[in-house]
């Protein structure tokens, strides 16, 4: 296929998969809002989530103060900052728009009718929207595209860009989740372990949704431990880590065997499953889950700019 | 490039044109007796209902307000999700625009279509074979039957091709003829457009979506159907791919980009047809063939359906700014690596100063009398015509010999004192840029309106496709004037566009 079609379909997957991860990270924020501060001065959860989106900066010289509804209209509406879900769904929309030709008509149709849908979202007063709905409103529309890739893309290469920039986006996205915790400040050592820290930890998982998976694969009490294990190391997870690389490896495998020809981002992917795979919770904790996630968030950005040079520059013979 | 590149107007009636004469040295008559408006109605003649459009009498009937307005809605819905949108260049406002789309079918009857279809392919056949001839010989030239200053000093002629010889000498693969109705048996060609005509993706959509919302009406009309356009468009390219290609011929549409307003055709045809869509940055000159960027590395291309003009074809041959074409492509075309649809320079055989000459292309060239009528047109480059111009500016129709989309024009009834003076001006100050013609009247098709269902004028625009065969769908593209009284089909300035019919046999 063109090089360029590839290129529109792995950026439609990211930004689809961008899209529901900011989604997310907003409900998280109102959620740990809602957690009655213990200490007087606490800065506000928003900060820490605005760390995680990688858009602080931009937040700060264009809206300042972190209030909720500056950070709905910047994490949602604002088509200026290119990771707000509404960029994100435009972004998409207009990838997919220029590859109408390798996509299925219900694909686009479910992403078309997000976008009108979105139009229609703006025009509607603030206040009748709550946050919970936008989020709910996202995460269905995610949902119905990536059904219909699914279940009427064709299984060829383009189906596998697509792929991939699912995978990777969701591997980095993952982490950046995880690193929530790391900015949202406890106020002092000893809450750590403390019932508020868990209960941020709890947050992070009914963000994912995956809070009722977690009681099915742990049981128990809830722990960062387990909440670590569960978004990093566990296969079963479809949002970990691993899961992540696991299928960011079969669909370059797909790859390099329907053009019968390896790539370097086949390797690199494998390399970081194979050291994923013989990784202890210890080992991460021992480097700090920080350093960690970004360490493993640049193997991931590497990993992209091989696929984008491999396939989607389209190099003359 | 414009959407619906050219047919943007159709005149203001004033008066019914008796009589096209294809050479008109005086085309004055006595013009001045039939100033009362009379229109054409295609579907009720003298108070009865004309037989093509019998079948639709108890549908529309049988349709209250309220349905109506339901199915308006679907109809819009459907169009929005598809994604059929328009922008107009310049405009600004919202680019997904819909082109609005009234579902009150026009109909043909099986022979009307038959005369019809006969007349275009004729037209089309004779403009390639002009084309042929321009670029080679030039045998109508030296015959004296066309003024070589028309040809040779054209814009639109590409000095750059002359002597190119594209696979069986056919220029322009895809002829769209846009005509007017004025009465039960009279058709005339207003235009010809032999580069890249588009809107054929509404006249495929528009079926699809009114077999959706109407399928009883398709089951008790028996409807010829379009949906064929795409396969038979496909078969065409690949007819034309150049002799060096062997095997299956990869063919390609050529689009300016996503921006375009035309976008949503470029990439309908690409999957409708099965091939690839590409933009000019996929496409790279190596050796003596053009190769496009893939996955798997670089791929041939045989056959390049281009919807670019030919100024940006190819940045070493045209426009050297152009970003939107293909470095050294001209050079592959000319040693028969590619073949390009249509071929560049196919434009001097659509301007609106050639277009005098086609009745007489087919006289030349095929031997044959003109099927469809031209509107009988004056030359303000031939000294008396001009003078009959300027003396009636307020009751003809002025047109720039390549102005297009509508743009450059004088609607002398519509028009004010000063914007005639203007014109008169113009004119004088370059003649030869400027032809003029009668004002037409048009004939006019049920249409729904807010109080119910009028009569708005239209006209139509069939699709015919050139390659080893001359073939046309039995449909085409018709555009309405939804507001009440005009004549303005243009889709930025209140048109729309209907299902066409031709109804089997």
């Amino acid at each position: 296929m063109l090089s360029r079609t590839a290129d529109n379909l792995y950026w439609m997957g990211r930004y689809m998969e961008r899209a529901e991860t900011m989604a997310r990270l907003l409900h998280v924020g109102a959620r740990m809002n809602l957690i009655p501060d213990t200490v007087d001065g606490f800065r506000s959860e928003w900060v820490s989530i605005l760390q995680a989106s990688g858009t602080f900066a931009a937040f700060d010289k264009k809206y300042g103060e972190p209030v909720e509804r500056n950070l709905v209209s910047h994490l949602f509406f604002d088509r200026d900052n290119p990771s707000s879900v509404a960029a994100c769904i435009a972004t998409a929309r207009e990838n997919a728009r220029i590859v109408r030709t390798a996509l299925s008509a219900p694909v686009w149709d479910a992403l078309n009718e997000a976008y009108q849908e979105l139009k229609e979202l703006e025009r509607t007063p603030r206040s009748e929207i709550s946050i919970t709905a936008l989020t709910e409103w996202t995460a269905r529309h995610h949902a119905l595209a990536s059904g219909a890739l699914e279940s009427t893309l064709l299984r060829n290469d383009g189906y596998d860009f697509v792929h991939l920039g699912f995978d990777l986006e969701r591997a980095d996205n993952t982490a950046r989740f995880l690193d929530v915790k790391y900015y949202v400040l406890l106020p002092d050592a000893g809450f750590v372990g403390s019932g508020l820290d868990n209960v941020q930890w709890q947050t992070l998982l009914r963000g994912m949704q995956m809070h009722r998976a977690f009681h099915w694969a742990y049981g128990g009490e809830v722990t960062a431990a387990k909440i670590a294990d569960l978004l990093i190391l566990n296969p079963a997870c479809p949002r970990s880590l691993l899961t992540a690389v696991e299928e960011a490896v079969k669909h370059l495998d797909r790859l390099a065997k329907s053009y019968g020809k390896s790539s370097p981002a086949q390797s690199a992917a494998q390399k970081l499953l194979n050291e994923l795979s013989q990784t202890q919770l210890d080992d991460i904790f021992d480097e700090g889950l920080h350093d960690f996630l970004d360490r493993f968030k640049g193997n991931v950005a590497e990993i992209g700019t091989q696929v984008s040079e491999t396939y989607l520059i389209g190099a003359a013979a | 490039m414009q959407l619906l590149r050219g047919i943007a107007f159709l005149s203001v009636a004033s008066f019914p044109v008796h009589e096209a004469r294809a050479r008109q040295a005086e085309p004055n008559g006595d013009r001045k007796d039939h100033m009362a408006p009379n229109y054409f109605n295609e579907m009720f003649t003298d108070g009865a209902i004309r037989q093509p459009y019998a079948g639709l009498e108890s549908w529309q009937r049988g349709m209250p307000d309220e349905l109506r307005n339901l199915k308006q809605a679907e109809a819009e819905a459907l169009f929005r999700r598809i994604g059929i949108t328009f922008a107009v260049y310049g405009e600004g406002g919202d680019p997904d625009r819909l082109i609005p789309f009234d579902m009150f079918p026009r109909v043909f009857t099986n022979r009307e279509w038959g005369k019809l279809s006969r007349g275009v392919k004729q037209r089309a056949r004779a403009l390639n074979a002009f084309l042929a001839d321009v670029y080679d010989r030039g045998e109508i030239v030296r015959a004296g039957r066309v003024p070589a200053r028309l040809v040779y000093q054209n814009e639109a002629f590409e000095k750059a091709v002359v002597g190119i010889k594209p696979p069986r000498s056919v220029f322009s693969h895809i002829v769209g003829i846009d005509l007017v109705r004025t009465g039960p048996d009279e058709f005339f060609v207003l235009e010809d457009n032999c580069r890249t005509p588009s809107g054929v993706s509404y006249m495929l959509e528009n079926r699809e979506i009114m077999m959706r919302m109407f399928p009883s009406l398709f089951r008790e009309n028996r409807i010829e159907p379009v949906e064929s356009y795409p396969e038979v468009l496909r078969r065409t390219l690949a007819s034309v791919a150049p002799q060096k290609c062997d095997g299956e011929p990869n063919v390609v549409i050529l689009t300016p980009g996503h921006f375009n307003s035309a976008y949503y055709e470029h990439s309908f045809l690409a999957d409708m047809m099965g091939v690839e869509l590409v933009e000019g940055q996929d496409l790279y000159v190596d050796g003596d063939y053009c190769w496009m960027r893939t996955t798997e590395g670089p791929r041939k291309v045989d056959v390049i359906y281009r919807r670019i003009d030919d100024a940006f074809i190819d940045p070493l041959c045209f426009r050297p700014d152009s970003m939107l074409g293909v470095p050294g492509l001209m050079n592959v075309y000319r040693s028969g690596g590619v073949a390009i649809a249509s071929a560049p320079g196919a434009g001097v055989a659509d301007d609106k100063a050639i277009y005098t000459f086609v009745p007489e292309m087919i006289r030349f060239y095929l031997g044959e009398t003109p099927i469809l009528k031209n509107v009988p047109t004056w030359q303000c480059a031939k000294k008396d015509e001009c003078k009959y111009v300027l003396e009636n500016l307020h009751d003809i129709v002025v047109k720039e010999v390549h102005g297009s989309g509508g743009y450059g024009m004088l609607i002398g009834p519509r028009a004010t004192k000063s914007e005639i003076e203007l014109f008169a001006t113009k004119i004088r100050e370059n003649p030869s840029n400027y032809i003029a013609q009668p004002t037409l009247a048009l004939s006019t098709c049920p249409t729904f309106v807010d109080e119910g269902i009028a009569p708005r004028h239209v006209d139509l625009r069939p699709y015919c496709l050139v390659g080893e065969k001359v073939e046309l769908v039995p449909g085409g593209l018709t555009r309405v004037a939804l507001n009440e009284g005009s004549l303005v089909v243009n889709s930025s300035q209140g048109g729309g566009v209907k299902d066409t019919w031709v109804l089997a046999e």
